[in-house]
């Protein structure tokens, strides 16, 4: 029999029995609809927890240093190379050639600096960190009150919470007014006298560097913002800050860094060198490459890849789980399936003879009974995402209910992507063939003479 | 509509059905040859029990004869698998049941096109097959009709109309008049009669009146305990 025939046959032997088709369909949806609503709360966290954490600049940085063997306090220096290789320098020429790399966004140095502010005209010390401009949009800012930086060399600050509480006992009142940051500029000497240059974590001398003197500065900030959360910027970001500046504003200090002593003690390094880099990629996805290419380039990369990667797979086995207990409801609605159409064959016996007597093929008749649990699939697949998709959306609803009760922003915490909805529909469909197999193969073996005797 | 070869439509050799039923052994159908000529209105007369549907059946491939041989214009059923069998009762043989056996949910148009579907016969063409058979039935103003809102006599002339949509070589009707009372029944004879005479289509018909046989059938063979007990042209 052709498709059509076939559908249009099935469908209209599925609306005489309409209320026993309906009930058995609508277990099926009901069956999708659960494990589309636990599989959409899986994946709607996991894009939650991934948005988070990528906006965070955790998965999408990659920290680089210059080699050396200093592998930090309490650690094992690295074995010594068999032949003796050069220190490649992180300089600005290393800087460009990151940035220029594909899939880097931006290539920023670490400038965090503790230094003294003045506000009322009294000093407190604090940690004062550059923001690159692209940290508007990590997601740490949402929310806070005031505004970002209105321009990446705007003499404006942005304070922690903590930090306002202690300027003043209405932090909010803050926003608008000035505060003076006094911090120590590294100034170069002159070649003469064996001088260089550096501020800011770079060396602003291409001269030998004997040395650089230290100069006490003021700048006067206008605070047009306070952040709630303490913005983590990634790994080697400006996470720690308190007094929050422009990264552009905060190289233009030239604040003396600790590796600016490193660099006037190492005759080799005679170009002007940064402590570190933080190299922001596309997309996580990116990273690896990334991380790589800057290795070949003879530096020190880390990244959080690998958190990233034990992230999946949590998510993986929780969506598994999620999906079985799901799919536990299908597999109760596949009985009835069975049920309905083993019921449909003593019915409808007579009628199979009929059909045989007219011509039908046993495959034909098998078809048949194949194609009304198909249909009953495609109708219950497609009512179980809609519910699925309901229950997801009246979950997100109730979360965000209860998150804007106590002051906190909304998420979302379902997702049905385009994915889910078809694997659903054609789980249902497969659950709903399989099911009706033994029915199907039942119709087809009927003896036609015994099923025209059948009254 | 045309005979594969010029020989009989339909010739049975020994042919046997046996059932076993318990400790007995059910000879429904026992050793019976038989030849039905093209063009043919055989009439297999018999009391209830004799055997004569069971052949009948046997015929129509819808049983298979546990001895003998059964040839439909020369071809053997016993050589066919279960497909080709399928294949003989949509295009070789057309069936009517005595309990009419429409599918009762469907439109009379619908009962009909279903041989056509079954066939895979392109939708277009369907349409005029089915008017033309119900045409020639004279239902071709009840297309949209549901069988139980017609009369026995007209559910059997519908039945009739679905037997031939298919265009077959050979009619098999099952006690055609075994529902209908006498005027009726008459009346489905003669359309028997003038499908016979008119599309030169070979006719088994089965039933146990022995006065509508000898009125219509140009043959009638006698059947009593699954065997053929006589076979010859009426008087």
């Amino acid at each position: 029999m052709k498709i059509g025939d076939l559908a249009e046959l099935a469908g209209r032997n599925l609306r005489e029995a309409i209320l026993r088709n309906s009930l058995t369909t609508l277990g099926i949806g009901v069956g999708v609809a659960s494990l589309v609503a636990m599989l959409s709360l899986g994946v709607g966290l996991q894009q939650l927890a991934s948005r988070r954490l990528t906006r965070s600049g955790l998965f999408d940085a990659v920290f680089v240093a210059p080699k050396t063997n200093f592998r930090g306090f309490g650690r094992a220096p690295r074995p010594a190379p068999s032949t003796p290789e050069e220190t490649r320098p992180l300089d600005e020429a290393a800087r460009q050639e990151i940035a220029r790399l594909p899939k880097v966004l931006e290539v920023y140095p670490q400038i965090r600096f503790l230094t003294d502010v003045h506000y009322a005209d009294k000093p407190y010390a604090t940690i004062v960190a550059g923001l690159p401009d692209s940290a508007r949009s990590n997601g740490s800012f949402d929310g806070m009150q005031g505004t970002f930086f209105s321009g990446p060399n705007a003499d404006e600050a942005i304070l922690q919470i903590e930090f306002a509480k202690e300027l003043s006992d209405q932090p909010s009142a803050l926003i608008g007014k000035e505060i003076v940051l006094r911090y120590a500029e590294r100034q170069a000497l002159e070649a003469s006298t064996g001088a260089a240059s550096s501020s800011n974590g770079k060396s602003k001398d291409n001269s030998a560097s004997p040395g650089f003197s230290i100069i006490p500065r003021e700048r006067k900030l206008k605070i047009i913002g306070i952040v709630e959360t303490e913005p983590a910027a990634g790994f080697g970001g400006f996470g720690g800050g308190r007094v929050f500046i422009p990264l552009a504003v905060a190289e233009t200090l030239r604040v003396a860094q600790v590796n600016d002593l490193r660099d006037a003690l190492r005759e080799a390094s005679s170009k002007p060198s940064y402590g570190n880099l933080t190299v922001r990629v596309e997309k996580p996805a990116d990273v690896e490459a990334v991380e790589a290419t800057i290795k070949k380039m003879g530096f020190s990369a880390f990244s959080l890849l690998d958190a990233t990667r034990n992230l999946r797979l949590v998510f993986m086995v929780f969506d598994l789980l999620l999906g079985i207990f799901g799919s536990l409801a299908l597999a109760v609605a596949s009985l009835g399936i069975i049920n309905t159409l083993v019921m449909a064959i003593l019915e409808r016996r007579r009628e199979i003879g009929i059909l045989k007597a007219l011509g039908a093929t046993d495959g034909a008749v098998k078809q048949l009974f194949f194609a009304e649990a198909g249909v009953m699939g495609v109708v219950g697949g497609m009512l179980g995402v809609a519910l699925g998709w309901l229950i997801g959306r009246a979950l997100t609803f109730g979360t965000n209910f209860y998150l804007h009760r106590q002051n906190l922003p909304s998420v979302d915490i379902s997702s049905v992507p385009w994915w889910l909805m078809v694997g659903a529909i054609a789980f249902a469909i497969v659950v709903s063939l399989a099911a009706g197999l033994y029915p199907a193969s039942r119709a087809a073996r009927l003896n036609p003479v015994e099923a025209l005797r059948y009254e | 509509m045309h005979p594969a070869n010029d020989g009989p439509a339909i010739r049975t050799e020994q042919v046997s059905r046996h059932y076993q039923m318990g400790e007995a052994l059910v000879r429904a159908v026992d050793d019976v040859t038989l030849e039905v000529p093209a063009g043919e209105l055989l009439a297999l007369l018999g009391s209830s029990g004799s055997g004569k549907s069971t052949l009948l059946n046997l015929i129509a491939g819808l049983d298979r004869p546990t001895a003998g041989t059964i040839f439909a214009h020369g071809r053997s059923l016993a050589e066919m698998d279960s497909q080709e069998l399928a294949q003989h009762r949509s295009h070789t043989v057309g069936m009517v049941f005595q309990a009419f056996n429409l599918l009762p949910r469907m439109t009379l148009e619908e009962n009909i096109e279903l041989p056509l579907r079954l066939a895979e016969v392109n939708r277009n063409e369907r349409g005029a097959r089915v008017r033309d058979a119900l045409d020639r039935v004279r239902l071709g103003k009840r297309l949209t009709h549901r069988p139980g809102e017609l009369s026995g006599g007209e559910q059997q002339r519908a039945a009739l109309a679905r037997a031939l949509v298919n265009r077959p070589t050979i009619l098999l009707a099952d006690e055609p008049t075994g529902n209908l009372d006498s005027a009726t029944g008459e009346e489905i004879m003669f359309l028997l009669q003038e499908i016979n005479q008119s599309l030169g289509m070979t006719i088994v018909m089965v039933t146990h009146e022995r006065p509508l046989a000898e009125r219509f059938a140009h043959r009638i063979v006698l059947m009593a305990d699954g065997k053929m007990v006589s076979d010859g042209v009426k008087p």
